[in-house]
């Protein structure tokens, strides 16, 4: 296989992560709405932490991302 | 049509002005400009918000205090008392990655923390700082951090390596995830910007009102990925201060 085809394809590949990143980001949320139905007082103290949940999930996404520049331009 | 741009050409580093120190490259570049001026810019919010010192804040001081505020509340809930001494440097910390990352969203700028040699060079400082200060409060009774409690003596073998890579892989992810956010951020910015040309005056209004969306979403992000970086950096302390497990 031509070396450049190969490379779009890894990089493709790459991106599979997001399916995980997409599982991972509605569980914080969805988690975070069930318990803020079920307890709304609560609801505020915890959005810190679903904020520091996100942030932390999409950087794996972000991980993929470059995993996907470095197979496209620095190889 | 304008020539179309590669959406990677933003982070591109110029040299200003080319100075050299023996074999070592040490210009003056758009990256060190715009380091200077979100030093400026947050030094100059602390200093003429605070200069007043009005029982009932201003606009500005309010500005400054709610930051201040933020930062201490976030050091006492995640270190303790005994943080306080770290204080000042989270706090320094915080408010420069937060400058730089929005000033970076100002059209033609340059985001100094898209690149990876600034925010690593933050997340070793930190990784490093917090080690030292690790061993000087712990001594070698340090390394039983590394030493998961209640595992039985065989699991030993294979956990102990798993957290001393877990730790050394620390200031790799603290600092990809700065970078990594800064950079599709504004790599998505621009490839949204080539569409509204690429479609023209009829059709590159959608892509022009989604820009302005994500642009939201990027504030938010800026923000984000600077309280992240500092409240990690409170964690990791945290670990180091106390030997919580």
């Amino acid at each position: 296989m031509d070396a450049s085809a190969a490379k779009l394809i890894g990089a493709g590949l790459a991106t599979i992560a997001l399916a995980g990143v997409g599982v991972g980001i509605g569980n914080i949320f969805g988690s975070f709405v069930q318990g803020a139905l079920r307890n709304p007082e609560a609801a505020p103290r915890v959005f810190g932490n679903v904020l520091l949940g996100f942030a932390l999930t999409e950087a794996v996404a972000l991980f993929a991302l470059v995993i996907a520049f470095m197979i496209l331009f620095v190889f | 049509m304008a020539e179309m741009h590669s959406p990677m050409e933003q982070f591109e580093i110029k040299r200003l002005l080319t100075w050299k120190i023996g074999g070592l490259d040490v210009s003056f570049t758009n990256s060190s400009s715009w380091m200077i001026i979100a030093v400026i810019l947050a030094t100059a919010v602390f200093v003429v918000g605070m200069r007043r010192r009005a029982l009932v804040p201003g606009k500005l001081q309010s500005a400054a205090e709610v930051g201040y505020e933020f930062i201490a509340g976030m050091v006492r809930d995640n270190v303790g008392d005994e943080g306080k001494k770290y204080f000042p440097f989270i706090l320094t910390l915080f408010i420069f990655i937060l400058f730089c990352n929005v000033l970076g969203l100002v059209p033609y700028s340059f985001t100094v923390t898209s690149h990876i040699v600034v925010t690593f060079a933050m997340a070793i400082f930190v990784m490093v700082g917090v080690t030292l200060i690790g061993f000087a409060r712990h001594g070698l009774h340090f390394l039983s951090f590394f030493v998961p409690k209640g595992v039985p003596a065989a699991l030993l073998l294979l956990l102990v390596p798993i957290e001393i890579i877990s730790y050394l892989i620390r200031p790799f992810s603290l600092s990809i995830r700065l970078f990594a956010n800064m950079l599709a951020g504004h790599t998505m910015l621009k490839v949204f910007g080539g569409f509204v040309v690429m479609m023209g005056l009829l059709g590159g209004w959608a892509p022009l009102a989604f820009i302005v969306v994500l642009t939201g979403l990027e504030l938010l992000i800026a923000f984000l990925q600077a309280y992240v970086f500092a409240i990690l950096t409170c964690l990791y302390l945290n670990d180091a201060l106390h030997l919580s497990h």
